[in-house]
């Protein structure tokens, strides 16, 4: 059987363009989807039940008995937090924020270490975007700031910019002009029209100097800036300026180096700037399929992204104080429920020789660096693959993604749901 | 079998014609009956005024961009919190409340029906996904067509038809209940940093003018039989001198359907400015009005401009941006392909400032100076004028020509120069604030056969009755109490189950939606026209089998099934 259209739940490019070809109940070949895409589909090794840590040896529960350990460990806790997210569907994501209400947990997604100070900027100026669709139409120049998408979104290039066809462009390969700024040559650098060498950590002073030349400010610029040329960076405002629609996209490249959400802040600025002469448009790069997903879920739900603390019954969010890596360092939390992600191999490590010490559930389907500090780690299903949900594109376009096998595995959401039913229960007697 | 008695009701109903008479009201699994047993609850209204629950016919509360609003301003979420209390979840916001806040705030001051003003299609899921957590209130989606491709194309090829069947195919897969326009063709012309500055400018490229979008579209949902008319957000919003073009665009409507208006103007506060730039900036409430008056085919809502913080969302992008240079505060954006876009700024309504005191007073005079209140419905375009909150103060400044001038005293003192208001007597009385509160938005939606917007036996039992005794209040001298009245039902019955009392919200309540799906004949199924689908498939980036909207995302919904001539 072949699924057409299927929904990739890998990156924040969510390409629901997918054939999988499904055979007893199996994935044995994926067309359309980049390596990584294709790789998850064809699935790894997944942990077959529920498992409890018991000494140094794991032993194998039932999902009853999971929940229940769950629940339990939730209601009991002081200070629970309840992190991940990026890698689950919307509907497991809204029984997340009921859970952390009702126990006053804190709950964070893993914006907090990744695209967190993009939002943290756009709090403070907004943010010129638009959909995927309206870059890959109109955009003559394309800007890749601090972001990699042939390594990282390898089809973000094909599907929206430098390899897409565009309603209003003639021959969209000839006539779109792609920029790469970077530290270093990178792949992506390699296809650019223009490469534009920042030192590290030189971001901030090179959109401060763009800007300047954008106001008309060139005298004021001196023979280089962070390594570029004051020639290149006069080319590249001119190519801005002169663009008929021009889109950035910028990374972690830019997010999470040296300035940080003042990066961001200096781009978007510059944005808006360039908005007085021409269309200009900047989005970020988000990273799971379903990170922005989570961020719009909180904020229908709390009025915050990331980084909701309920202790005081109200949502109350102070980024650096109520997000998990801080909440973790300060030693506060003492119990922690991870969906959807994998905090181990990305948190610093006294965040993790905390979470070593406290008890610790796990909602995924395979083993991963945090499985080594989980207490209970409950398999579930994987959406996009056996389990359907909504996902939220890195621009904020909302898919389903759908079922392309079926397993005995339950859901985030079934698993969530369980949980908050015992927790409800408990709170009402 | 679940039964519900109010008794010693004072009710107003209008599209009944029941003016202020005390009457029982019986309700039974939701709906309004002629009787129940005596097994019935009972709530003894002891003569307070009744009226049907509230319907918003413009309100922004769900969706990509609301979210956005909530998103980019944190210090608007600290202004409004509460915990979790009871059957009501925590919320936060104060212009733009978190869903659950809306509900609950609607609820308490008697609304069980809102319409979400702006919805684009290829986002519609997000829409939704909200809705569902909008628990307290029926809800439904006007879908934005303003720069939608194939409905340019198909009008430039002088296809009204291929209009119509675009738009079904459209409301059908996105579960939408009306059409909206919203700056039409201005959309498009922002995607190229671009605006038409009336109806009669040419579209970039698709060279249609918005007045041809705007008849194509008229005609095309008469075609549909959709239950409501075209909503219309008319081009060239809050520039001074922009009365001129609300007229004009007014003149292009005919009178095409006898149950309802042909076209509803919303917001026409924001398209009510005389003068030719901020200096000489005044109301022209007065020509707008008296077009209207003689209009039976137009209807409009307020769009009032309350004092103090809010956030400006809409799908017209190029007015915020203007609206960004002027104030330089933050400022987002967010073009969608093929179809339409939003922006996004918050901002300060302060009465020192002439021009902010001259919109507070356009609402007011367009609201008085409407003489048939079916004509002009109270809304702020809620969150753009004034978060929906301000109503009951809406309602006591329309009651009440001392609270006007005790507020006209307090605004810029220049204001009086360049309104009609000062002189404005009329005071409105109860029937008419319930007509412009729920009946006459009812029959505007076409939702009054729905059961909506009244209490006869068959109408849904939404109920809101409010502390007040209108036999001994003088609204006229007594406005703090309408205020108060207004503010916070006694009961608020949705469904025939009390959700709401006294402030407090009771249950957990779900709502349903109502959406539109018209019945075409085979040759204009645009699921199944080779050209659509092509164009489909190469300039959206998302493929068109994902693009509907499924029924997981309907919980409980009500589908309005129409016989389009096509």
């Amino acid at each position: 059987m072949i699924v057409k259209d299927a929904v990739c739940p890998f990156c924040g490019c969510l390409c629901d363009d997918i054939e999988v070809e499904v055979e007893e109940g199996r994935v044995v070949a994926v067309t359309n989807a980049c390596e990584l895409g294709t790789t998850k589909f064809m699935g790894e090794k997944r942990m077959k039940n529920p498992i409890l840590r018991d000494g140094d040896r794991w032993k194998d529960i039932t999902y009853d008995e999971a929940v229940r350990y769950a629940a339990d460990m939730l209601l009991e806790a002081e200070r629970p937090l309840m992190y991940g997210w990026s890698g689950t569907h919307g509907e497991a994501q809204c029984v997340g924020v009921h859970m952390a209400e009702l126990i006053r947990g804190v709950i964070d997604n893993t914006s907090s270490v990744c695209h967190g100070p993009s939002i943290l900027a756009i709090q403070e100026v907004g943010h010129p975007g638009c959909t995927l669709g309206v870059v890959k139409n109109r955009a003559d120049l394309v800007i890749y700031w601090g972001s990699n998408p042939i390594d990282a979104h390898p089809r973000h290039l094909s599907r929206y910019t430098r390899y897409a066809e565009g309603f209003f462009l003639e021959n969209a390969f000839r006539d779109r002009k792609v920029i790469v700024v970077d530290v270093r040559k990178t792949e992506t650098a390699n296809i650019a029209d223009e490469f534009v060498q920042i030192k590290p950590g030189g971001d901030y002073a090179v959109l401060s100097a763009l800007r300047a030349i954008v106001q008309g400010k060139t005298d004021t610029i001196p023979r280089t800036v962070a390594g570029v040329t004051r020639e290149q960076l006069v080319r590249v405002a001119n190519l801005c300026l002169n663009a008929k629609f021009g889109a950035v996209y910028f990374g972690l490249g830019l997010t999470m180096t040296r300035g940080k959400y003042k990066n961001i802040r200096n781009a978007i600025e510059l944005v808006s700037e360039l908005s007085r002469h021409t269309k200009f448009t900047i989005s970020a790069m988000r990273g799971h399929y379903n990170v922005y997903g989570s961020n719009e879920v909180n904020t229908w739900m709390t009025g915050y992204p990331f980084g909701i603390d309920f202790s005081r019954g109200i949502a109350f969010y102070n980024p650096g104080e109520t997000t998990a890596v801080d909440i973790l360092a300060r030693k506060e939390c003492d119990a922690a429920l991870i969906v959807g992600s994998d905090p181990a191999a990305h948190f610093p490590r006294k965040c993790l020789e905390h979470l070593a010490e406290i008890p610790v559930v796990q909602l995924d389907p395979y083993p991963n660096a945090t499985t080594a500090f989980c207490n209970v780690q409950i398999p579930v299903a994987v959406t996009g693959i056996d389990a359907e949900g909504t996902a939220y594109r890195m621009d904020g376009v909302p898919i389903r993604t759908r079922k392309v096998i079926s397993s005995d595995y339950p859901s985030d959401e079934e698993i969530l749901a369980r949980m908050y039913a015992l927790m409800q229960e408990a709170r009402e007697r | 079998m679940t039964e519900l008695l109010v008794k010693n009701a004072c009710v107003i109903d209008p599209l009944r014609g029941i003016n202020g008479e005390t009457m029982d009201i019986a309700i039974r699994d939701g709906k309004i009956v002629e009787e129940v047993s005596d097994a019935a609850e009972v709530i003894d209204a002891h003569g307070m005024l009744t009226m049907p629950g509230g319907v918003d016919s413009h309100t922004h509360i769900c969706g990509t961009k609301v979210n956005f609003g909530r998103y980019m301003s944190p210090e608007d979420m600290r202004a409004g919190r509460t915990p979790r209390r009871g059957a009501m979840h925590a919320t936060s916001g104060y212009s733009v409340p978190t869903t659950y806040g809306n509900s609950y705030r609607y609820s308490v001051m008697g609304y069980t029906t809102l319409l979400e003003g702006a919805m684009a299609p290829l986002e519609a899921r997000h829409t939704h996904e909200e809705f569902t957590y909008t628990p307290l209130q029926d809800t439904m989606a006007n879908t934005l067509f303003d720069g939608n491709w194939a409905i340019m194309e198909a009008i430039r090829d002088g296809d009204t038809k291929r209009v119509a069947a675009i738009i079904a195919w459209t409301l059908s897969a996105v579960k939408g209940f009306g059409i909206k326009l919203t700056n039409p063709g201005g959309t498009e012309a922002w995607q190229w940093g671009k605006n038409v500055s009336c109806i009669r400018d040419p579209v970039p490229y698709f060279e249609v003018t918005p007045a041809e979008i705007i008849r194509s579209v008229v005609e095309a949902n008469e075609l549909l039989h959709l239950p409501h008319s075209v909503h219309l957000h008319c081009n060239n919003l809050g520039t001074p001198g922009n009365y001129s073009c609300t007229l004009g665009t007014f003149g292009l409507i005919p009178d095409l359907n006898e149950k309802r208006q042909t076209l509803y103007a919303t917001h026409v506060q924001f398209h009510a400015y005389g003068g030719s730039d901020w200096k000489d900036f005044c109301s022209k409430s007065e020509p707008i009005a008296r077009y209207v008056a003689m209009r039976p085919q137009i209807v409009m809502d307020m769009g009032q401009v309350m004092f103090g913080r809010t956030t400006t969302m809409t799908a017209d992008g190029p007015m915020e941006f203007n609206l960004y240079r002027l104030h330089h505060e933050k400022w987002s954006n967010h073009d969608v392909e093929l179809e339409t876009g939003s922006g996004i700024i918050p901002v300060i309504y302060r009465r020192k400032n002439l021009v902010n005191s001259i919109m507070w007073a356009i609402g007011l005079e367009l609201a008085l100076l409407t003489e048939n209140p079916w004509q002009c419905l109270l809304t702020t375009d809620n969150p753009n004028g004034a978060p929906f909150v301000k109503y009951p103060e809406i309602i006591g400044l329309l009651m009440s020509k001392k609270y006007r001038d005790a507020e006209f005293a307090t605004i810029h003192p220049d204001t009086e120069s360049r309104v009609p208001l000062p002189a404005i007597e009329r005071e409105l009385d109860w029937y008419e604030i319930a007509v412009m509160t729920r009946a006459g938005q009812a029959k505007a939606l076409g939702i009054q056969d729905l059961g909506k917007g009244h209490l006869a036996p068959g109408a849904d039992a939404d109920v809101a009755i409010y502390p007040l005794r209108i036999d001994e209040v003088d609204p006229s001298a007594e406005y703090q109490k309408v205020i108060d009245g207004f503010s916070r039902t006694e009961y608020t019955i949705k469904r025939g189950r009390v959700v709401a009392r006294r402030g407090e919200c009771v249950v957990d309540g779900s709502n349903a939606t109502f959406w539109v799906k018209p019945k075409v004949s085979e040759n204009y199924d645009m699921g199944k026209d080779p050209d659509f689908i092509e164009k489909f498939d190469r300039y959206y980036t998302v493929r068109m089998s994902n693009y509907p909207v499924q029924e997981e995302y309907l919980a409980r919904n009500r589908c309005i099934e129409t016989e389009a001539e096509l």
